[in-house]
């Protein structure tokens, strides 16, 4: 069961529409590295983990994927909100028009629609927490190229927000998979 | 009632919650911290409070039976959406 709060984990704000960054930031809504990539990946791997531990930081960090999906919902939404129909053509976002107006759909930068071959789960839990840490990195790789690539700073705050969350989940996955390190070793019958 | 009073009351709300997300992941991973365990719960009881003094003003937060319905009509979908307040 999960509950919705009408309300964004944190404040975004853009300062001008920008259907060009819009383009780049939508892959982490519906790219390989994107949050939702991320918590379909986590909520699903809970249910082969053995201990309570690893099924409560996928829980939790799971949701917390969800509210970040929301957040850069959020903010391709107020970046295609107002631009004219020229700057979209313009700002190469035409093709994404023909198909879907200025509505949200999950696509990586390229526009290729999101595949669930972006999610692993071997039933391993060391594999698949190997896995959680490497999708961490990844995602703050990605964060950082698009704030190479944004001229919004207002956008830039919400990005680098984003971009550390990534390295808090890398900090607590790694811990947990040393408790399941711990785990397995001391496990007596296999 | 003025979309920017309602921000800066969420602005609140969302640094509280942001502080127990924080505390939680860190509790997952470290369950018998004590000094952590009572900030949790401090910082619990400061959510709570700020979330009902805000539906006060600003309608229900949450759905499915977690905020009140005080009114004379449902106001849960009335209120402004989260990807179009104006911060």
């Amino acid at each position: 069961m999960w509950i919705y709060e009408k309300k964004l984990e944190i404040p975004v704000r853009v300062s001008a529409p920008n259907p060009r960054l819009a383009k780049y930031v939508i892959t982490q809504y519906g790219g390989p590295e994107g949050e939702l990539s991320a918590a379909l990946r986590y909520l699903n791997m809970r249910y082969s983990m053995p201990t309570n531990r690893a099924k409560g930081v996928l829980t939790d960090i799971g949701t917390e994927e969800m509210a970040h999906m929301e957040i850069v919902a959020t903010l391709v939404y107020k970046l295609v909100e107002g631009a004219s129909l020229e700057a979209i053509k313009a700002a190469d976002l035409g093709a994404h028009y023909a198909d879907h107006d200025r509505s949200l759909y999950w696509v990586n930068a390229a526009g290729v629609p999101w595949v669930a071959a972006y999610v692993s789960a071997t039933g391993d839990p060391i594999a698949d927490m190997h896995e959680n840490l490497a999708a961490e990195q990844k995602a703050r790789a990605v964060y950082e190229n698009l704030l190479c690539l944004s001229d919004d700073p207002l956008v830039n705050d919400t990005l680098r927000w984003l971009r550390e969350r990534e390295v808090v989940h890398f900090q607590r996955f790694g811990e947990t998979l040393m408790h399941l390190q711990e785990y397995m070793n001391s496990k007596q019958v296999f | 009632m003025t979309t920017t009073n309602q921000a800066q009351q969420l602005i609140q709300i969302q640094q509280f919650q942001f502080a127990a997300v924080e505390l939680n992941l860190f509790l997952d991973t470290h369950p018998n911290d004590q000094q952590v365990l009572a900030l949790y719960n401090q910082v619990h009881q400061e959510l709570l409070n700020c979330v009902r003094i805000y539906e006060q003003s600003f309608g229900p937060l949450l759905n499915y039976g977690y905020s009140p319905a005080p009114r004379n009509y449902w106001a849960w979908a009335e209120t402004p959406w989260p990807w179009e307040l104006k911060y």
